[in-house]
């Protein structure tokens, strides 16, 4: 029932982020690198993933990559600063199912990951 | 002894030979094979230096006094290593503006003047004539002696047509025409007749050494033999250098015989107009004094063999090399003595002659023909033929004039002299040559007088005696003077009684014509066009490759005109071709326009010159072109001009050396400005990503804070923490912005006299709350009381700051600071037992956004600046930061230089090369 993930190295945009989610009636799991994530995601099975890229241990893309090559099912939805065009298309080529750039709209960022969720 | 008819057969079979070897070498030449072309025949075609005279003469002359013979040996080789200076000079303006003789070249250089040309001529021919007829009286007296076996000189009683020196000399004559002029030009080689002058030349080499060696080892036991009989007869003093004027006299006799080996008619033929390259000189110049020592090995012995042998007074000395073979019976060395003999002549003889006739022809004859109005348009169309004509009738003519000489006139003369005497006459031209190749103010009228004026004491000094002793003269001159008058007696001058008589007329004459020829030149003015010449012939090591357009000319000259002109002298084939190779050379076109440029204009003088010789050359062209006389400044200007062209080109290749030099630099400077450029991307890139994460948490609470009913404690901390992503926000900007300012110079540091103690003191003092919170075990140790620093005080806080803050985060529990003095410098290091940084990655700790490297994984906390800002600050104090490893403690080390003061002095000038280096 409407798990999700959210990654991200900046406390304060974790945050805010999980307080947004929170409110929407999502159940939100948090995690500060990609480690972590991957812990998470073995264990909880969220149904989508937000994810940062530049993070420290293991970055935004690998985590992608680590989900698409071995989970069904999981959309990925990446949200980063990193807003050139050959860092979208790299995203996008790992499978992700969205690329947001940072900063962003919360309206449209909920309605975006709400509609990717049905 | 031999018979008459065998002599003759010899005789004329050697000539025989001559025309073959010469007539095979012009064959090889026209099939492109020029066996000429070669140093070693350059120095044998020089050996024409040595003639009849040399070959009979010498041994006659050391019989009487000794080894003086050997002064006009010792002044060529002496002067021969500086041929490369001298005669390649001459050799390359003769060349390059087509010279043909030595009267060309003096006329030449001194404004293409048909009066000075003439006069030289007129003197070479005096001063050469009777030199041409002792070769043909030494031949026929050679003749005579190897026939009767008469070893007296005898008077010459036979009428002309029984005469075997008639038919020689006409003989010589014929070969002259055929191998002299079969080319109009006279610069022309003569391939033939240098091939037989360079066989000549051996020929009597050969048969010199072979009677010398037999006299020396067959008739005596070698050298030593030689002289130990004649010593026996007392004769020790031919051993040494003596003579009743003493070294004097050596002296005058090389300076003289210097002259005469670059100027006499011969030598300038094949020294120079004969000669192939430039280069062979390299060869000649050592080649050619070793010829003149080896036919001179064996003169002295020979002539004290003779003086030993024969009765004194019963064998004249000159003609000891036949005498001592026939007087032992040996004919046929006789007959190769003599044939040696015949070919010392015969070379002198053509090469002589050819000289002159060219002289004759081209100052003489020709400008008297085209100064005369009536006689130039009479002539103009067949002037080809004419210069032909005349060159032939006047080499036949010169020749019979030479033997009408010997045969009338020379019995009445002393001889032994003539030689010499010749040598002085040509001496003359010395000063207006050699002053005219490195004297630029060298005038014509100084050249003018200074030849007339030497030419005139040589008459009266040398001359004059000979004809008093011939009877033509009242010997009275000769005793009391002209007029009476001592001091003008011929042959001591002013009471000159010191010197030799040749000496004597070499010393009055030729000191006149220097002291004329450079007194007249220095207070007379020279006319543009001499002055032209006087400076291309100077320079010409400048000009040689643009001479063309080096000669100055102004005025029109009507194109057809010009060719007309070339094709009564060149031929219709041959004028297209001189035309076609001008356009090949300069590049322009030819046909089309109906005026010549003045580059043409020169061009065809000098194709013109070297036919018909300089000045006629002059008259010729002047005819067909409307000149304009120009002035001296635009002479002095247009040649500027071309000297600075050629210096330019020069300038321009070192030019484009350095640019290349230049070009390299830059584009190495462009790939450090790409790098730079690049990194500032990338700086910039980085920038704006780091200031989106405050951005990003700021926009997102704030949309969060739009909603009303959110709990007040909620209200509260959010808003908190967008008070705090914009102080981030502001201190990225500010760091931002120092670091631009560092970066590019415009940074100040407000220095003052500090205590570092109590700087270090308070930064620590803002610190330890953090230390407490995170568990830190901190440590100081200072390694000095006070210390007054004039620094910024804040900029260094902010230093030691950051390195702190930095440990901190990466510090596992355990920090040190400490500083201490060493070496004038102060040290402060700061410890921590975190993981380190990774020894790959030291270098560029220290560069703005390190982390950006590795794209995607970031340092934890921190903006990424500050350590290139420190980086920054420590450097504009004139220090150093850097990190290393240090028994598993990780080191940020700064060391700052106790006088500070001298550092910040240079720091200013550094600062441009820190900002283009450091990145």
């Amino acid at each position: 029932m409407n798990k999700i993930l959210i990654v991200d190295d900046e406390p304060n945009i974790l945050l805010s982020l999980e307080f947004l989610f929170k409110k929407e009636g999502f159940r939100v799991f948090i995690a500060r690198d990609g480690e972590e994530a991957m812990g998470i995601i073995k264990e909880n099975h969220p149904e989508l993933v937000i994810l940062d890229i530049m993070m420290p241990k293991v970055d935004g893309y690998e985590v992608c990559r680590h989900i698409k090559e071995n989970i069904e099912g999981v959309k990925v939805v990446f949200l980063t600063a990193k807003s050139k065009q050959q860092d979208v298309q790299k995203g996008m080529n790992l499978g992700a199912d969205l690329y947001l750039t940072k900063p962003f709209s919360n309206k449209d960022l909920v309605s975006k990951v709400k509609s990717l969720m049905n | 002894m031999l018979s008459n008819g065998l002599i003759i057969s010899f005789t004329f079979g050697y000539l025989a030979l001559l025309f073959a070897i010469a007539w095979y070498s012009e064959r090889s030449a026209s099939r492109g094979k020029k066996l000429s072309s070669n140093p070693y025949i350059y120095a044998l075609s020089l050996a024409v230096y040595c003639t009849a005279w040399t070959y009979y003469g010498s041994v006659g002359r050391a019989a009487t006094n000794g080894m003086e013979f050997l002064a006009i040996y010792i002044g060529p080789s002496l002067v021969a290593p500086l041929w490369w200076v001298v005669m390649r000079k001459i050799i390359r303006i003769s060349k390059v503006q087509h010279i043909s003789s030595i009267a060309d070249f003096i006329s030449s250089r001194y404004g293409k003047n048909i009066t000075l040309g003439g006069v030289v001529t007129v003197f070479c021919l005096v001063g050469i004539l009777p030199y041409t007829s002792i070769q043909i009286k030494a031949v026929a007296n050679s003749f005579d002696i190897l026939q009767y076996s008469e070893f007296n000189q005898n008077l010459i009683s036979y009428p002309f047509y029984q005469d075997t020196a008639f038919y020689l000399a006409m003989g010589l004559a014929l070969f002259t025409v055929l191998f002299g002029t079969r080319n109009i030009e006279a610069t022309a080689q003569h391939e033939g007749m240098v091939m037989a002058v360079a066989f000549e030349s051996v020929f009597k080499l050969v048969a010199f050494i072979t009677v010398g060696v037999f006299v020396t080892y067959f008739v005596y036991d070698g050298f030593a033999d030689i002289f130990t009989q004649a010593s026996l007869r007392g004769l020790d003093h031919l051993f040494v250098l003596q003579g009743e004027h003493g070294v004097s006299e050596w002296f005058w006799m090389s300076v003289l015989s210097m002259m005469a080996v670059l100027f006499l008619p011969r030598q300038f033929q094949m020294g120079v107009i004969e000669n192939n390259d430039e280069k062979h000189l390299d060869k000649a110049m050592w080649l050619f004094p070793a010829y003149l020592l080896l036919i001179n090995v064996f003169v002295l012995p020979i002539a004290l063999g003779g003086l030993v042998h024969f009765p004194v007074g019963t064998v004249d000395a000159d003609t000891f090399v036949l005498a001592l073979p026939i007087a032992f019976n040996q004919d046929w060395l006789a007959l190769l003595v003599y044939l040696g003999g015949f070919s010392a002549a015969t070379s002198m003889i053509i090469v002589s002659t050819i000289a002159l006739s060219n002289m004759v022809s081209n100052n003489l004859i020709m400008p008297i023909l085209l100064v005369n109005d009536n006689l130039k348009i009479k002539y103009q169309h067949k002037l080809s033929k004419i210069v032909l004509r005349i060159r032939r009738v006047s080499i036949f003519v010169i020749i019979l004039l030479a033997y009408v000489y010997y045969k009338e006139i020379s019995a009445r003369f002393s001889l032994v002299s003539i030689g010499l005497i010749s040598f002085v006459a040509i001496a003359q031209f010395t000063p207006a040559i050699i002053g005219g190749i490195f004297w630029k103010k060298g005038a014509r009228l100084g050249a003018l007088f200074g030849i007339v004026a030497g030419f005139v004491l040589w008459f009266y000094t040398l001359v004059i005696p000979t004809m008093v002793t011939a009877g033509y003269l009242h010997p009275g001159l000769l005793e009391n003077g002209l007029f009476g008058i001592i001091g003008l007696k011929p042959t001591a001058l002013f009471g000159f009684q010191e010197m030799s008589y040749v000496t004597h007329g070499l010393f009055f004459s030729l000191s006149v014509n220097v002291i004329l020829y450079v007194v007249i030149s220095l207070f007379s003015t020279q006319t543009s066009k001499e002055h032209n010449q006087a400076v291309v012939f100077v320079d010409i090591f400048k000009y040689s490759t643009s001479l063309d357009s080096s000669i100055i000319w102004k005025g029109q000259a009507y194109l057809p005109d010009l060719k007309a002109l070339l094709h009564n002298f060149l031929g219709e084939e041959k004028t297209q071709e001189v035309l076609r190779d001008f356009s090949i050379r300069t590049g322009r076109t030819i046909g089309t326009k109906n005026y010549a440029d003045p580059e043409l204009v020169n061009y065809s003088e000098r194709l013109l010159t070297g036919i018909i010789g300089s000045a006629s050359a002059r008259i010729m062209v002047a005819s067909v072109v409307e000149e304009e006389e120009i002035s001296m400044a635009e002479v002095l200007g247009i040649l500027r001009e071309t000297q600075e062209l050629k210096s330019l080109n020069l300038a321009l290749k070192q030019k484009s050396k350095e640019l290349k030099k230049a070009s390299d630099k830059l584009q190495k400077m462009n790939e450090t400005l790409r790098l730079n450029d690049m990194l500032k991307d990338e700086f910039i890139s980085t920038v704006t990503h780091e200031m989106k994460t405050p951005i990003t948490s700021i926009r997102a609470f704030s949309e969060i804070l739009l909603d009303d009913d959110l709990p007040e404690a909620d209200k509260k901390r959010f808003l908190d923490i967008i008070i705090q992503e914009t102080n981030r926000m502001t201190r990225l900007i500010d760091q931002v912005l120092d670091l631009e300012r560092f970066d590019s110079g415009r940074q100040e540091l407000n220095l003052e006299k500090t205590d570092i103690r109590i700087l270090i003191l308070q930064t620590v003092e803002s610190m330890i709350q953090i230390f407490k919170e995170k568990n830190i075990d901190f440590n100081i140790e200072i390694g000095y009381d006070e210390l007054q620093l004039l620094v910024d005080e804040d900029r260094i806080k902010q230093v030691i700051l950051n390195l702190l803050s930095n440990a901190s985060k990466f510090a596992r529990n355990k920090i040190v600071l400490k500083t201490y003095l060493k070496d004038h410098d102060l040290y402060l290091q700061v410890f921590d037992d975190g993981k380190g940084v990774p020894e790959e990655e030291a270098p560029y700790i220290f560069e703005k956004f390190f982390q950006a490297k590795n794209q995607t994984s970031k340092k934890p906390i921190g903006s990424g600046l500050g350590l290139a800002i420190s980086k920054k600050i420590i450097e504009y104090h004139g220090g150093k930061i850097g990190v290393f490893t240090k028994s598993d403690m990780t080191c940020f080390e700064f060391i700052l230089p106790l006088q500070l003061e001298h550092h910040l002095l240079t720091h200013s000038n550094n600062a441009d090369e820190q900002n283009t280096d450091s990145r």
